[in-house]
């Protein structure tokens, strides 16, 4: 009986397939790996070496579409997963799947699937696969669109945690109203505004001994966005019941974010401002997780995000039980024939922004700020805290001198609150300045050459950093590099950071295989950026895809 | 069982085929104008001329870096081929509203597309940025590429001249 429901299955497999003229499949595939080896410099002892002395993380995504259907699943290996990954990770299977198809403008996703809800600071689903993040939902969604600028979905799912699911059902709908779009007066207005709405409920069982904790939890968002010609404008606020958590120390307060931001630009010119307030917002859909492996939601952190590595040694993430903050960025291209901006122009970027704690008040004279419990502490809106988190300035100039020569320099002053941001006891505010030269040189067709010189500067925590890089490229195929990072000013070990690295691409297939020892951050070469944790080693990544 | 394994080996053939074939459809998947608007990929258009696909990022210099070097020989390129460049940022909301300041401070010619959360990038599997793809008339997929080094536009140029 089983064969014969198995014949048939694929059966109509075959024959679905084969009435299906437009169907295609497609996939990708990616396999980083690494043997370790000690280094007493980095604190690297034996003992912290992985017994497996050689570590691989893989996967592969395969895609099947068809007119209005698709379906695809995704295998993922760890084994076991690379130094810097969760250990939850070690293991094999099938980790997302999914059957999807649009019948009659209704778009149905069952399975796994990600989501985001206006800016994602109520609710969004994404991964990072090269950092070890992955918090999609399996479950069902439904998109729906009855007229032309009217975008409805609602879903309903269970977080991914590592090779398991979180214990809390999350259930959310949103709307997205394109108004020039539904009235058609004012299709040719030359400001166009679009509104959103969300609510999302999760549900976890409450098995607390001591404290009443809400097993439904709502939050709401509404969402502006207006355009006028060269002028963009957009705000989101949301609202949090009281969400007792590890993360708030399980407080009933209730949490708020307000995002907004204002831009102008045209040809050779952009200038944006944001500002925002985080309160309370953690949410996650196991209130008794501490990290952020199962968040329903994205707090975005307004900051700028670097590429160069010395840049990369202090950066900011967002605060979520409180933070205020503001950011303006300027681009700018001088003119091509001005003084300034000889034969080709010159580009100017400028950022700005800094991060302060919410002004927090106790409810009442005997009860401590953040008690459990309790209703945690009073906030006036409009008054920033007392306490500095972040600040941060940079200017980029990038100038071509000539066919084959462009430069670059920048310059970052940093300020590192470094007990509120990762917990060091002993470093409190570090300032840093930063400065880089990068030089890219055409040697002749195909062939080029790039340099990077960087420097850190700081009396606090590790003290000064120097790193040098050379990067040799022939186009379309080869990648060779060659850096070294130096931490000359720290006081009790100074250690060289040297790697070299070499890669081949052909097509959409990459290999690249590097030798040396690397600092936590975010690794940029060989045309790709990734995020990598530290280690000392002989790396492998393969990538490919169809 | 002979019929399943039949059944299956046939399933596996018509798969193959398709995965053999040279060209392939772009995804359709909704994806937002710097404006805020929903825009679906089926209206990308450029009147039976080629299309370029490229992914990219405001914190990815090798990104920057092929959109600046497609920037100075544009105007040659679209005289000669007729090709339209379609940047797709997949920066999030962290920089989402930036990008359209960044890419005008670039002056860069292109139309310029966001996918916050990555679906586009999913259904076209990109594993990393920049990754660039080319469509012809039909806006099927002939050719793809992921990285850039200086002077693989050469190359992406060729494969335009093809068309």
């Amino acid at each position: 009986m089983k064969k014969i429901l198995l014949s048939l299955l694929f059966c109509t497999g075959a024959t679905y397939a084969q009435s299906i003229q437009n169907g295609s499949l497609h996939g990708n595939f990616q396999s980083n790996s690494q043997v370790y080896y000690e280094d007493a410099n980095m604190g690297i002892a034996a003992d912290d070496l992985p017994d497996e002395s050689f570590l691989t993380n893989s996967f592969a995504n395969l895609i099947y579409t068809a007119d209005n259907f698709s379906a695809g699943i995704r295998y993922e290996a760890y084994q076991n997963a690379l130094l810097g990954f969760d250990k939850r990770y070690n293991g094999e299977g099938i980790t997302y799947r999914f059957v999807q198809f649009k019948k009659d403008g209704l778009d149905v996703t069952v399975g796994d699937f990600y989501e985001q809800f206006g800016s994602g600071m109520i609710l969004r689903a994404y991964e990072e696969r090269n950092l070890g993040y992955d918090n999609a939902f399996e479950g069902v969604r439904l998109k729906y669109s009855p007229v032309k600028g009217i975008y409805l979905k609602s879903l309903v799912g269970k977080q991914r945690l590592y090779f398991d699911k979180a214990e809390g059902i999350v259930r959310g709908i949103d709307g997205e109203f394109s108004i020039n779009e539904i009235f058609e007066n004012m299709t040719d207005s030359k400001t166009q505004i679009y509104i959103g709405a969300s609510f999302v409920s999760k549900f976890q069982k409450d098995l607390d001994p001591i404290y009443n904790l809400p097993e439904n939890v709502g939050s709401w968002a509404s969402r502006l966005s207006v355009n006028h010609g060269k002028w963009n404008f957009g705000a989101e606020y949301v609202h949090k019941y009281n969400d007792p958590s590890a993360t708030n120390n399980f407080i009933f307060k209730e949490g708020q974010a307000l995002l907004v931001n204002a831009s102008y630009s045209r040809r050779g010119l952009g200038f944006s401002l944001a500002a925002k307030r985080i309160d309370n917002m953690s949410s996650n859909s196991d209130r008794n997780l501490k990290g952020q492996e199962v968040s329903v939601n994205y707090l975005p952190a307004l900051t700028k995000q670097h590429a160069y590595t010395l840049a990369t040694i202090y950066p900011y993430g967002t605060i979520a039980n409180g933070e205020m903050g503001l950011q303006a960025e300027l681009n700018y291209k001088v003119k091509k024939g001005s003084k300034l901006g000889g034969k080709y122009g010159m580009g100017l970027l400028v950022n700005f922004s800094n991060v302060y704690g919410i002004n927090k008040e106790q409810i009442d004279e005997n009860t401590p700020i953040d008690a459990t419990g309790t209703l945690g502490y009073n906030s006036d809106f409009f008054k920033v805290g007392d306490e500095k988190y972040f600040q941060e300035f940079s200017i980029e100039l990038s100038r071509k001198i000539n066919r084959k020569l462009k430069l670059i320099g920048t310059y970052i002053n940093t300020h590192y609150n470094s007990e509120r941001i990762v917990g060091y006891e002993y470093h409190g505010m570090i300032k840093a300045n930063i400065l880089i030269f990068e030089t890219q040189y055409k040697i002749k067709s195909k062939h080029s050459i790039r340099t990077e010189i960087q420097h850190l500067s700081t009396k606090e925590h590790e003290g000064n950093w120097a790193m040098g890089l050379v990067e040799y490229t022939i186009s379309p195929h080869y990648f060779f590099a060659i850096q070294n990072l130096y931490n000359y000013g720290n006081k009790t070990n100074k250690v060289h950071y040297p790697n070299v690295s070499a890669g081949y691409t052909k097509g959409t297939t990459r290999f690249a295989l590097g030798y040396g020892k690397q600092r936590q951050g975010i690794f940029c070469v060989g045309g790709v950026c990734r995020e990598v944790p530290k280690s000392n080693g002989i790396s492998l990544s393969i990538t490919t895809s169809f | 069982m002979k019929r399943l394994i039949l059944n299956i080996s046939l399933s596996l053939i018509c798969l193959c085929a398709y995965a053999q074939e040279k060209t392939s459809p772009f995804p359709s998947v909704d994806i937002k104008s710097v404006e805020g608007r929903i825009v679906n990929t089926d209206q990308f258009e450029n009147d039976g001329k080629p299309i370029v696909v490229s992914f990219w990022a405001t914190w990815c210099k090798p990104c920057a870096k092929e959109l600046d070097a497609i920037t100075e020989v544009y105007d040659d390129w679209q005289d000669e081929t007729g090709v339209k460049v379609i940047a797709i940022s997949i920066d999030d909301s962290r920089n989402s509203a930036k990008v359209s300041p960044y890419a005008n401070g670039k002056d860069w010619p292109f139309e310029i597309y966001l996918d916050p959360n990555g679906d586009l990038k999913r259904a076209l599997n990109v594993n990393a940025i920049p990754h660039t793809f080319l469509l012809n008339a039909n806006k099927e997929i002939v050719w793809q590429h992921t990285s850039y080094f200086d002077g693989d536009e050469e190359e992406l140029f060729e494969e335009i001249l093809k068309l």
